[in-house]
């Protein structure tokens, strides 16, 4: 994970995020539009520009109570807005791990 | 098994409740993350992709049945219903909420389990052999020292602030079952020309992205002065150890610059000016630790009960004793391993169901003993042959009875990117398919003794430097990739594998792994040589042109 500050110098190329996990069960959350969090990625505050990003960022990092490192993180835009994880890693944070539990979730 | 003395139960105890503020204050925002992850690393407590992960230790890969039962609670009642079981003796659960932890360690307290020394810049939890205590021709129960050792370095200031982690392993066989050489220090115990006990020293051994084998820095140091030895080591390690880099921290680096000669010299150097610093060990003080440690009321039984010879029609059974039923030290009874290497199943997960079942079968025909080994595998390790029939049945019915110990599908794998927040890539999901390529027994038997290990990064937790095959995870471009590696061993004769070729995308992974498989099937001398004596005696070329030829 990368970590804020070292993401202070990172360009965005595309429509990001803020994620992190949440501070109480460690579940993964996403920074939404109203200065909150949401286990929902479509609930989230989508950046398009590096300026946004440091900003969503920032604002996340300061609420160290709700969410534990918060970093940025690519989103795809489908047609009709619908977000989905940019990567295999964001892909697996937000639908689970890829595997067969023994026991159901 | 070791009983806790009233002290370890103060002090576990106390530990839970000291988290337990430290979490409330994390909760209330009166700790930082910042502040509090020291805080929770020294209780086992990682955060990972979906959640925190608690890794509880097992030391010397020793648990009670009451022990296995209350896992199995935690996992139940604060987890998902399963735990994992990892490459150093410890157990990890995925799920877990921070703010259940101090319940879940004020539970596990209760049965003398904590999490001290799972995580963190310290010495980490000492590892040992799975079968100490009962393997034939061991020179005595390394857990002994194992716990001499737990008690000089839990909590230890000296100890909870290195320049990186710190693990030591322990064997007292002439086969390594513990690892020893992959290990920042590497206890061998032996006994020299008078008879004494004591201990080859190994130092520098470890795996992640700068991988060392151990190396012999002292022949023979007298069980008395482990202690102190141990303490020059740690000494030297403290003044010169690299602090400035993570990457460089480690005991090996500072080994493999300083060489090995000059370490040695500067440990025995240390040791000799330390003086009496009060570490020898006295006869009482190793009696007092040897005490603590029960042994079962075995029976004389028959080497060759009849319930023996007639379950031997049954080539099902046949197969699983041959395969996972080891000789004991005393006759008439056995040392059973449990696969947890199902087909298509995740290495080294067990549910709450299983692990209760476990521990009723320990309380059964084991004297209530489980052990667990780094090849994320449990053992029983006091069955008596007569009863090694119905322990089957048993077993089966439980599906921990695949007949795959040290075969193919016994497969080392860390969990990956399905939840480990370091993972380039993913690593059960490649021990599955293979499992699933391999899953005929036949074929396996006919390929004998093989280690594959899978890591999802270059930290190594799945150890695949040391896998006979061994198989790393790195990404490229967003793309899982695969390195694979082969002739590397963990045991005796432990070294590092040999990259075979350009790395291969997830998709090929299992292709490639069968064509190293059936190169070595085409190449090998005669059926009894191994895979890794193979590779030893041909070298990774005659295999890579096989396996490399059309890709």
């Amino acid at each position: 994970m990368t970590s804020p500050l070292e993401q202070k110098k990172i360009r965005i190329t595309g429509p990001s995020v803020v994620t992190a996990n949440r501070t109480w069960d460690g579940a993964v959350v996403y920074r939404t539009a109203k200065q909150g969090w949401s286990t929902e990625l479509s609930d989230s505050a989508v950046v398009s520009t590096s300026d946004d990003a440091r900003a969503l960022l920032a604002e996340a990092t300061a609420d160290d109570v709700g969410a534990v490192g918060p970093y940025i993180a690519p989103v795809e835009l489908k047609d009709g807005g619908k977000l989905k994880p940019g990567n295999l890693r964001e892909h697996i944070r937000a639908k689970g791990v890829t595997i067969d539990l023994q026991v159901p979730a | 098994m070791y009983a806790y003395d009233e002290l370890d139960r103060t002090l576990i105890n106390e530990r839970v409740s000291e988290f337990r503020d430290q979490v409330k204050r994390r909760l209330s925002g009166e700790l930082t993350e910042d502040e509090f992850k020291i805080l929770r690393l020294q209780n086992g407590v990682y955060l990972q992709l979906h959640a925190y992960m608690f890794r509880v230790a097992i030391p010397y890969g020793t648990l009670s049945s009451k022990q296995l039962r209350r896992l199995a609670h935690v996992a139940r009642r604060y987890d998902r219903g399963y735990g994992h079981f990892t490459t150093r003796q410890n157990i990890q659960f995925n799920w877990i909420k921070l703010a259940e932890l101090p319940d879940a360690l004020s539970d596990l307290a209760e049965v003398g389990i904590h999490a001290m020394q799972t995580s963190g810049n310290n010495m980490r939890n000492v590892t040992s052999d799975q079968w100490a205590g009962v393997a034939p021709g061991e020179i005595e129960d390394p857990r002994i020292w194992s716990e001499i050792l737990r008690q000089h370095t839990t909590l230890h200031p000296e100890f909870s602030f290195l320049p990186r982690k710190f693990k030591i392993a322990i064997t007292a066989s002439e086969h390594d079952r513990a690892a020893i050489k992959i290990h920042d220090i590497g206890l061998r115990l032996h006994k020299n020309a008078d008879g004494e006990t004591g201990f080859e020293v190994l130092v520098g051994g470890g795996l992640g992205r700068t991988p060392f084998i151990a190396k012999t820095i002292k022949p023979f140091v007298h069980g008395r002065d482990i202690l102190s030895y141990v303490e020059a080591i740690l000494r030297v390690y403290n003044q010169y150890g690299r602090r400035d880099n993570i990457y460089k921290a480690r005991i090996k680096i500072l080994v493999h610059e300083l060489g090995i000669e000059k370490f040695a010299r500067e440990v025995e150097e240390e040791w000799k000016a330390m003086g009496d610093v009060g570490l020898t060990l006295d006869h009482a003080a190793i009696e007092e630790v040897r005490s603590r440690f029960s042994y079962p009321p075995y029976e004389k039984l028959p080497h060759m009960p009849d319930e023996l010879k007639q379950a031997a029609h049954d080539p099902l059974f046949e197969r699983w004793r041959k395969n996972s039923v080891a000789p004991h030290k005393v006759q008439g009874y056995s040392i059973v391993t449990l696969s947890l290497k199902p087909v298509g199943g995740p290495p080294g997960d067990a549910t709450a169901e299983q692990m209760d079942a476990v521990a009723d079968l320990a309380d059964k025909y084991s004297f209530g003993e489980i052990r667990v080994g780094h090849e994320q595998n449990l053992a029983l390790p006091h069955v008596a042959k007569c009863d090694l029939p119905q322990l089957f049945k048993a077993l089966d019915r439980l599906g921990l009875a695949t007949p795959n110990v040290n075969l193919v599908t016994d497969i080392i794998a860390c969990p990956g990117l399905d939840y480990c927040s370091l993972a380039n890539a993913r690593s059960i999901p490649i021990a599955q398919e293979l499992t699933r390529r391999f899953a005929n027994h036949d074929t396996a038997d006919l390929i004998g003794r093989l280690h594959i290990n899978i890591s999802g990064c270059i930290n190594a937790c799945g150890h695949h430097h040391v896998g006979h095959i061994g198989i790393l995870g790195v990404e490229k471009n967003g793309e899982e990739f695969y390195q694979i590696t082969i002739g590397g061993r963990a045991d005796e004769n432990a070294q590092l594998g040999t990259l075979i070729g350009p790395a291969v995308p997830y998709a090929e992974v299992a292709d490639v792994i069968e064509d190293i498989v059936e190169a070595y099937l085409a190449l090998r001398d005669r059926p009894e040589e191994l895979f890794v004596d193979t590779v030893k005696r041909l070298g990774v070329e005659p295999i890579r042109e096989r396996v490399y030829a059309t890709r």
